[in-house]
């Protein structure tokens, strides 16, 4: 019942995953680009819910409403104003100015917030528990991973069903013909990173109020939602979702065998992965 | 005029004067114990250690297209390895430093394979994945400290010189010789035959690739041997530290951050990049560092600025407007009656 336990537990925890890893997913999907800068981004969303929900007094939920929409702007803003100016056949552009992008958030928060840890107060949700079939769920794990499957399949519908996923999939499939037909390629990128940053607000604040979060925490993040996108492949939105609960499934089972290897046992889960599925489990576009 | 009376050079003045001037400023160096002062000796220690580290991702980063942001597993691995064959195999300080290249090369040998399966920036986090599991794996380990790090015994330390200001000077002599080391290296290596394969691959990969190169194999050597240097590197910082926890051994910003910054900044993809970018870097950190996270913040903006403006940094806008190269890679003809301007 313990394992079944850590096994469920993990799942639900690989809802979290895939929503850091959504956002990664997204952007790579449509412009090739990589964002090392993502984890940062995630909790530079947690910061702006904790200021948002400590000046209104607001549901750290309800505060999505704000954080949400201010992400996504400075998603845009960033991509129109930085990021596209880097895109091209050079690798080492994109790369390198979104690692820079990562030590000025980083280094950014820790001037605005200190190093202290913080948490977002969510009053009974962050305790609240219902029992299934002898395992007790927290609301707010089955809540995170609700959303997750909700966010995945609102992107995966955006992508195929209206005219912003056609734009999206145009520009990916060859950037010059997209444009030639009256595609603005820089406004579509910057749909994407806002959209991007959108999922990447609801990551941030559903992350903090599960856990206590620092500055320095946003490398951490970004690796485990690279991880989930690799395991689950490149550009397979859902694919993602299988990678986000492969991963904390290790991880919990990990935890279960000795505390100190909660995390070693995620990395190791996905260089096994790496090592045997070099392409991911469900892969759909090549690097 | 005929074709003979042209030819094909692989020096210029440029070259020479910054060898001999190399050498003057070489000799100074090596004497500096006998002129510097404790403090100076131990910052130029330390720059030395950051050129040659600068150095090694240049090779990787600027002329392979391995861009890693996880050299921090070799720098760790190898200032691990360093307390670890000193402490229980009682191996004499320097040998163990040798020793933690060869097994820093024996480690990286099934992390690329691994890991070059992924392309791109997805291989750079992929690097960051392994220092991470490197870091994770040696605070597991209880005998060399866990998670909190242990300390050099201070037999060992004595065991390289009796007397502090010996083992100061030999801990700076170590620094510049490992410097001076990786960029005669690195220079020695693009001027060979596989040196040549891999300038060839920096500039159009498809090209370099049909006309024979095993881009794959060019690569994973590229790999393995700047692992195995950085892990000498590493185990040299930790000589100087005499201290090791995981945190510091497998820190993202002091390891690769910082060292990013040095190439960027100097210019990546040419030898001269580090050296100037390390010379700056030290510049800032010695006039900023008072402004702590400020100072962060300022390195990422000029970093970020200098890749968007002037993507072959320094260095490349030095060349694009004198047209000189210090260490003479390429080749140039010499028109008859025309002597070498540069």
């Amino acid at each position: 019942m313990d394992w079944l336990n850590a096994v469920v537990q993990g799942t639900l925890l690989g809802g979290l995953y895939a929503l850091f890893a959504a956002g990664l997913s997204l952007i790579f999907g449509v412009m090739r680009l990589v964002n090392i800068g993502h984890g940062d981004f995630i909790v530079l969303a947690a910061y702006l819910g904790l200021t948002v929900t400590t000046a209104t007094g607001l549901h750290p939920l309800l505060a999505l409403i704000v954080v949400v929409p201010t992400m996504g702007v400075i998603g845009y803003v960033l991509q129109r104003g930085l990021l596209n100016q880097t895109l091209g056949d050079d690798l080492l552009p994109p790369l390198l100015v979104t690692f820079g992008l990562s030590v000025i958030l980083q280094n950014g928060l820790l001037e605005v917030y200190s190093a202290d840890p913080q948490k977002m107060e969510a009053g009974a949700l962050e305790t609240a528990s219902f029992a299934v079939g002898g395992l007790n769920l927290g609301v707010l794990p089955v809540l995170t991973f609700a959303v997750a499957v909700a966010v995945i399949w609102g992107l995966q519908w955006t992508f195929y069903h209206t005219a912003l996923g056609r734009a999206f999939r145009a520009v990916s499939d060859n950037q010059d013909i997209a444009q030639l037909m009256g595609l603005n390629r820089r406004h579509i990128f910057g749909v994407a990173m806002a959209l991007a940053l959108g999922v990447t607000a609801i990551a941030g604040i559903l992350l903090g109020i599960r856990t206590s979060f620092d500055p320095s925490i946003g490398g951490g993040r970004l690796i485990f939602g690279f991880e989930a996108v690799i395991i689950g492949g490149l550009g397979n939105l859902w694919g993602t979702l299988a990678g986000g609960v492969i991963l904390g499934v290790a991880q919990t089972v990990g935890a279960k065998i000795d505390p100190g290897w909660q995390i070693l046992s995620g990395h190791l889960a996905f260089l096994f992965i790496l090592a045997i599925r070099p392409n991911g489990l469900f892969p759909r576009i090549s690097a | 005029m005929t074709l003979q009376d042209y030819h094909v050079t692989r020096s210029s003045n440029a070259a020479r004067v910054a060898a001999i001037l190399g050498a003057v400023a070489l000799i100074i160096l090596v004497a500096a114990p006998w002129w510097a002062g404790r403090a100076d000796m131990r910052l130029m220690g330390e720059l030395f250690l950051y050129l040659a580290l600068a150095s090694l991702w240049n090779l990787m980063a600027g002329y392979a297209g391995l861009v890693s942001v996880g050299q921090q597993a070799f720098v760790g691995f190898g200032g691990y390895m360093l307390f670890a064959l000193t402490m229980f195999a009682g191996l004499h300080p320097i040998a163990a430093i040798v020793c933690a290249g060869v097994l820093g090369a024996l480690v990286s040998i099934p992390v690329a394979v691994l890991i070059f399966r992924l392309r791109g920036a997805y291989f750079a986090i992929g690097t960051w994945v392994i220092a991470e599991v490197f870091r994770l794996g040696f605070a597991q380990i209880s005998a060399l400290g866990g998670g909190s790090g242990s300390s050099l015994p201070v037999a060992i330390v004595k065991s390289l010189a009796s007397k502090r200001a010996m083992r100061e000077s030999l801990s700076y002599w170590l620094a510049l010789g490992a410097a001076v080391i990786v960029v005669t290296a690195v220079y020695l290596f693009l001027r060979s035959r596989k040196g040549l394969a891999l300038t060839a691959i920096r500039d159009n990969e498809l090209a370099a690739g049909s006309l024979g190169i095993d881009i794959w194999r060019t690569k994973f050597v590229v790999y393995v041997v700047t692992s195995a240097l950085t892990a000498m590197i590493g185990a040299l910082i930790f000589l100087q530290k005499l201290r090791i926890s995981p945190d510091a051994a497998f820190s993202v910003n002091d390891w690769t951050a910082f060292v990013i910054f040095i190439v960027v900044i100097g210019g990546i993809g040419t030898i001269e990049g580090p050296i100037i970018g390390t010379l700056v870097f030290f510049a800032l950190r010695e006039t900023l560092a008072d402004l702590g996270t400020i100072y962060l913040i300022v390195l990422g903006v000029v970093a970020i600025v200098m890749m968007l403006k002037a993507p072959k940094g320094i260095w490349g806008l030095i060349r694009r407007r004198y047209d000189l190269q210090l260490f003479p890679l390429g080749y140039r003809v010499i028109a008859p009656g025309k002597s070498d301007k540069s």
